[in-house]
């Protein structure tokens, strides 16, 4: 998550993709852990960041934009969607960062 | 490694971050927008944000500060004359940055670049108009101008400081919905700014309508239909003016009034700037006031847009104090006062855009007709880039008249495109308008704005002044050509020089006023004289504001800040007080049924004034309109799409003057219809809209009117909608649906000036910004904000919020 933070200070918003495939390639996990926890851990840091960015405005911009994008006024949906974006985009990537490795490591659902 | 999942799943993931990148499958790459480190968010601008900031440039030759207020106003100190130019640009840029080069863009024919195809129309009809030509010749002239020219080179040099500190994550909001990024800042683009405002306030004609009108109708019937000069107009520099003997004599070409009867219709559409362009702007002697000081107001109407068109500021140097607002876009103060005096403008409104008619000698458009003989044509290759699309040329052709707008190549929603059009436009013609704010910004006395507003050429504006040391006065002032009667009103002959313009007036013979024994001086875009004037001014004047703002002012005495606060915000209509007789006299009350007497007391009880819930100030614009349309529906069933529709001052005096005025009516009926036929069968048809209203619940005039303040692209998400406010087209409170007073300022030139001002925006041009609009409910509700014009030994006020240092490097 931190690794995220930092590379999005520097790197392309796609960043948090690359991020989560080599953590997901380094820790042995089974895809579909690594899936859960590439998404949980941005979609934390996504809907955490907006949220303080936004509560900071007086989600004054999250009004306007989720109307905008959205077409229903709700900062909180905004939120929400900006974290799940975050947590699908790593959570596919940390799912085939895992692949990476050899073998399975567990995998009852396989 | 499992190599067939992964393959899958690197795919997916990679066409995952793709789409969310781009506007392939989604209407906008929500990845990159949504990204809180790179997107949208990081626009959303903290309430608490700390603008204080330490900036070094080696650009700058001394030390600047800047002191932000509690509603962001900067307050500019600098050392050094070029540095304040150089920050200027720096925050019009910070606060600004998409709307300057948006509007300069679209002045520049280029909106196509940044929206697709939709723009190119409008992009090739600038180009055709010349306005990038016009620009580049301005730009010519105020670079001639040693102190111009490094006003600009050190705005341009601010601006662009700004845009190179620029990354991904601080892109104005705008940038990132569309997908776009800034281009670097030029002289160029501060000259096709203000060539953006000379459209908009001096681009406005009616050519091919006239010309459609005068071959359509008789020759008497046209007369009536549009009266060089307007009975009740009281114009800006009052009748019984003494004119000198003019020093240029034009003369008119003697076909010119047998020309245009019996002609094929042209039916060419033009982009126009909005008609309601216009402004009050007056200045009272300290006769008149209660300090024994003058006091300045203005207020400049135009179409109410987010971000504001106005950026207010206080720009102090060693040899100026100048507090106003500015046009981000553009260096100096615009409309404001300094330690000395006070200026404001109304658009003086006079016609300088004509049309020629061409003759080429072929296709090609090498060579036209002109003085008995063929004249080559220059041609002027526009090269149009459109987004997701290969660049469009245009190949404009130039002629002595000026560039050939509407030809084969370009119709002009013509369905026949067989003849051709050259535009002769007055702001073709190189000048230096920014000398003029510089100079104003810099005057001390009559004699300073004496000089700096003969700098001012197009477009032409009443200058109002007014000085501590007593002074008051107002110059309709510009470059104006000098023309015969009805010249230029209607499509002219281009095969020699019979109908060019002759000469321009002289400068020395501008109509204007200084200290007049009434003690005031005023203008709200009526006629700038009486027909004793010694040139023909055209026919397109609004006389309905200027006639109430007289009346008041010379009612008025001791008069107070307070006093001109209520007078800038009046609802008053008195173009309904001088109309309202022809329907009380005209009814026939006996032939209204219950509904539309209910209708009929709400109008006649009504107090003319335009006030938010006044259900009579809507019962009466239906009752116009509607009147209108009944007298004249029947002369204009079969006229042309393109034609030009009497002004409302001609209906209403028409009918006060003669009651039974010809057009009275209705010609495809056998009997004689007359002015209570008109005005009661009319009214039952306005019962018939004003009842649907009702049902809606829109019949009070804030509903019905529904003021906005729109977001330059018009999405509603960035705009403010519904706004509480009354007036409307004829009240000095001229606010209407998506127009209005777009800046009100009341200055008192008392020892220590004293002023008061707001505008329906904010500082903040980013909509993610608690300064985007917060002066909105202050203007919607008629109150100012006491303009503070700061010293430098007030470092420690408590209204300095933040401050922000510029240093040399």
């Amino acid at each position: 998550m931190l690794l995220s933070f930092a590379a999005c200070l520097y790197f392309p918003w796609w960043s948090i993709a690359i991020v989560a495939f080599i953590v997901a390639a380094l820790i042995p996990q089974g895809a579909g852990k690594s899936f859960f926890t590439g998404f949980l851990a941005l979609f934390l840091l996504w809907g955490g960041l907006s949220f303080w960015i936004s509560n900071n405005n007086d989600h004054i911009l999250a009004h306007k934009v989720s109307l905008l994008i959205l077409k229903i006024d709700s900062p909180y949906l905004l939120m929400l969607a900006t974290a799940l974006i975050g947590g699908v985009v790593a959570g596919f990537a940390a799912m085939t960062g895992s692949f990476l490795r050899k073998k399975k490591v567990t995998s009852p659902s396989y | 490694m499992r190599v067939i999942p992964f393959i899958i799943f690197a795919f997916i993931t990679v066409s995952l971050i793709v789409i969310l990148n781009s506007r392939i499958l989604l209407s906008a790459p929500l990845g990159r927008l949504l990204s809180p480190q790179h997107g949208v968010w990081q626009n959303a601008e903290p309430v608490n944000e700390n603008f204080t900031a330490d900036l070094s440039f080696p650009q700058l030759a001394g030390k600047v500060n800047v002191y932000l207020d509690e509603r962001l106003v900067p307050h500019i100190f600098t050392e050094q004359e070029n540095d304040a130019y150089f920050v200027q640009g720096y925050l019009h840029a910070k606060f600004r940055l998409w709307q300057m080069e948006l509007q300069t863009l679209s002045a520049a024919g280029r909106a196509s670049e940044v929206i697709g195809d939709v723009a190119l129309n409008h992009d090739r009809e600038f180009r055709r108009l010349g306005m990038v030509y016009a620009a580049e010749s301005s730009l010519k002239e105020m670079e001639n101008d040693p102190d111009t020219k490094s006003e600009c080179d050190n705005y341009t040099a601010g601006v662009n400081a700004y845009i190179e500190s620029l990354t991904e994550s601080s892109l104005p909001l705008e940038y990132k919905l569309i997908g776009y990024k800034p281009e670097k800042w030029s002289n160029l683009k501060s000259a096709l700014f203000l060539k953006y405002m000379s459209f908009d306030l001096a681009g406005h004609d009616d050519d091919f309508e006239m010309t459609n009108a005068k071959n359509y109708f008789s020759k008497e019937d046209f007369a009536k239909l549009f009266p060089v000069i307007q009975d009740s107009v009281d114009p800006i520099i009052p009748k019984g003016t003494v004119y000198q003997k003019p020093k240029v004599q034009v003369t008119k070409p003697p076909t010119s009034d047998s020309l245009y009867f019996n002609q094929e219709p042209i039916s060419i559409t033009e982009r126009k700037p909005d008609k309601d362009n216009g402004s009050n702007n007056w200045a009272v002697s300290g006769k008149k006031t209660q300090s024994g000081s003058p006091i300045l107001c203005n207020d400049p109407h135009l179409g109410l847009n987010l971000p504001s068109l106005w950026y207010e500021m206080q720009i102090s140097t060693p040899t100026s104090n100048a507090y106003g607002v500015s046009f981000p876009g553009s260096p100096g103060i615009i409309i404001g006062f300094n330690d000395s005096c006070a200026f404001g403008f109304t658009n003086g409104g006079r016609d300088v855009r004509d049309y020629y008619e061409i003759k080429f000698k072929d296709d090609s458009r090498k060579e036209y007709w002109f003085n008995n003989k063929w004249k080559k044509t220059e041609f002027r290759f526009e090269t149009i880039k459109i987004k997701g699309k290969p660049d469009f040329i245009d190949t404009v052709a130039y002629t002595v008249f000026g560039p050939v707008m509407y030809d084969k190549n370009f119709s002009g929603n013509r369905t026949v495109n067989n003849k051709n059009y050259a535009v002769r436009w007055k702001a073709h013609d190189p000048s230096n308008e920014l000398k003029i704010f510089y100079l104003l910004d810099h005057a001390k006395n009559y004699a300073d704005y004496s000089a700096a507003v003969i700098n001012l050429h197009t477009p032409g504006q009443n200058c109002v002044f007014a000085c501590k040391n007593g002074d008051i006065a107002i110059k309709t002032q510009g470059e104006f050509p000098a023309k015969w009667t009805g010249q230029g009103d209607f499509v002219m002959p281009g095969i020699d020089s019979s109908y060019m313009w002759q000469a321009m007036i002289p400068m020395d013979e501008t109509p204007f006023q200084y200290n007049p024994e009434r003690n005031f001086v005023s203008s709200a875009n009526q006629r700038p004289a009486d027909s004793t004037y010694p040139y023909y001014l055209g026919r397109n004047y609004p006389p309905y504001r200027g006639i109430y703002i007289n009346r008041r002012l010379n009612a008025m005495n001791n008069i107070t800040a307070d006093d001109m606060k209520n007078l800038q915000t009046d609802n008053y209509d008195v173009f309904a007080e001088m109309a309202m007789p022809v329907f009380l006299k005209n009814m026939k009350q006996n032939e209204l049924n219950a509904e539309q007497k209910k209708y009929f007391d709400l109008l006649r009880t009504w107090d003319f004034r335009n006030n938010i819930n006044s259900k009579g100030a809507t019962v009466f614009y239906f009752a116009w309109k509607n009147f209108d349309s009944v007298v004249w529906h029947d002369e204009y069933a079969k006229a042309p799409k393109v034609i030009m529709k009497p002004y409302e001052s001609t209906l209403l005096e028409g009918v006060l003057k003669d009651s039974t005025f010809k057009f009275l009516d209705d010609i495809t009926t056998p009997q004689k219809e007359t002015l209570a036929d008109d005005v009661t069968s009319s009214f039952k048809k306005a019962v018939v809209e004003l009842s649907m209203l009702d049902a809606q619940g829109k019949l009070e005039w804030v509903k019905f009117k529904d003021t906005k303040v729109t977001h330059l692209t018009k999405l509603d998400a960035l705009s403010r909608m519904h706004l509480p406010i009354g007036g409307g087209t004829h009240c000095i409170n001229a606010a209407k649906h998506d127009h209005g007073p777009s800046w009100r300022m009341i200055v008192s030139l008392t020892p220590e000036t004293e002023a008061w001002g707001v505008y329906p925006g904010g500082q903040s041009g980013n909509p993610g910004s608690k300064y985007y609009d917060n002066f909105i409910d202050t203007w919607v509700a008629g109150k100012y904000y006491t303009i503070w014009v700061m010293k430098q030994s007030e470092e420690k006020d408590a209204k300095v919020k933040w401050k922000m240092t510029f240093s040399k490097s």
